[in-house]
């Protein structure tokens, strides 16, 4: 089944990773800037980064026939940093320009300090001012229900930001509710250790239906897995549901998500629009 | 909300069926996981903050209320919404520490 994997960091994975992926279905994935584990130093360091998102990493996805799209941003971890968060955020709109960048992402807390949430907001004013789409990280374990309220707060003081165009993701059950019933896409990414499994994931489709919601392995440095989407598919079969409702979720829900950008295209996909 | 239910197709019989052994291992796990920190030290279950809310998670998912897994997330969370003054830590913790809060207010 072909499947979009919205969340992949894929700068921390092999070439054989990329070969996996598109063995089992995956056409087209999107990476949001994030934190490699340590602090950077400087605004050309987050440059560089960029122009790898940007340049090398759509030429190693093409090679496996996978469209790859990006976000930009200061990520949370390293947004704590106001000065170098705000020399990020000067770079920031000419980077956007890219043609497969599809917003401002991955942004968000990850201690919810008033550092983070000045940073935040600073992003999220952007991407009202510029019209750009956004995927939110919310935090980890026991700061992610703190964190996605703040986060929400936030969004919510921009009238001019669709809901329909921002994705919160790494949504849990205590989490999810705020999340929909606010008009915004929920990510769940699928982790072996914390965040979601493919069961839970499954669980949560079972409870609140397939709208609005996304799916993704994260493929991040630390432990993921890159094909968690084929295995929350794989579990689905496990619960007897249907084909048609599995490819709702792995690929038209996204297809719909990210078709609000007009720099996103998949080849030979059947429109969300079509199979609504 | 209301939530739009897509029920799975397996009978509860299948459910049971189909899951109960990896849960019995996890079941398992997680006995193992308490008589292991009770052999490095019997008095570490009260004195670490996280132990004290496993526990209290245990009483949730031992008893009959409904929305569980909902309980125990909430248990395990900081409840406000107040930001900190300043970066602590890069990681979180898995628990929120509630004595450690009542400190530093």
């Amino acid at each position: 089944m072909r499947y979009i994997d919205h969340h992949a960091h894929m700068v921390s994975r092999t070439t054989d990773d990329y070969a996996q992926m598109a063995l089992t279905g995956c056409v087209a994935l999107t990476e949001p800037a994030f934190w490699a584990g340590w602090d950077r130093s400087t605004v050309e360091g987050f440059e560089d980064y960029f122009r790898q998102l940007t340049d090398f990493e759509p030429k190693r996805a093409a090679q496996h026939g996978i469209q790859h799209y990006t976000w930009l941003g200061m990520n949370p971890k390293e947004s704590d940093n106001r000065e170098l968060s705000l020399e990020v955020l000067k770079k920031l709109p000419a980077y956007l320009e890219g043609p497969t960048v599809l917003g401002i992402g991955e942004i968000g807390m990850n201690r919810v300090t008033k550092n983070e949430i000045a940073t935040y907001a600073d992003h999220v004013a952007m991407a009202a001012r510029l019209r750009q789409m956004v995927l939110i990280h919310t935090p980890h374990l026991e700061d992610k229900l703190k964190g996605t309220r703040v986060t929400i707060d936030v969004l919510r003081q921009h009238a001019d930001l669709a809901p329909s165009r921002v994705l919160v993701d790494h949504a849990e059950e205590h989490t999810i509710e705020l999340i929909l019933e606010h008009g915004y896409w929920a990510g769940l990414t699928l982790y072996p250790q914390t965040k979601v499994s493919a069961q839970r994931a499954v669980d949560m489709i079972e409870r609140y239906g397939p709208d609005r919601i996304l799916v993704a392995g994260a493929c991040d440095w630390g432990p993921s897995e890159p094909l968690a989407v084929p295995k929350f598919v794989m579990e689905m079969r496990r619960r007897r549901h249907s084909e048609d409702l599995i490819q709702r979720v792995v690929f038209d829900n996204p297809v719909r998500f990210l078709s609000q950008s007009p720099k996103f295209s998949v080849p030979g996909a059947v429109t969300a629009a079509g199979r609504a | 909300m209301t939530a739009s239910a897509i029920p799975s197709t397996l009978t509860p019989a299948q459910l049971v069926d189909e899951y109960f052994i990896e849960n019995r291992n996890r079941l398992i796990e997680l006995a193992a996981f308490l008589d292991r920190i009770d052999r490095a030290d019997p008095r570490l279950a009260d004195a670490d903050f996280r132990l004290r809310v496993f526990r209290d998670a245990l009483q949730i998912l031992a008893s009959d209320a409904p929305d569980r897994l909902h309980q125990i997330q909430l248990l395990l969370s900081d409840p406000t919404t107040t930001p900190l003054a300043a970066l602590d830590r890069k990681g979180a913790r898995g628990a929120w520490d509630a004595s450690a809060a009542r400190e530093t207010r």
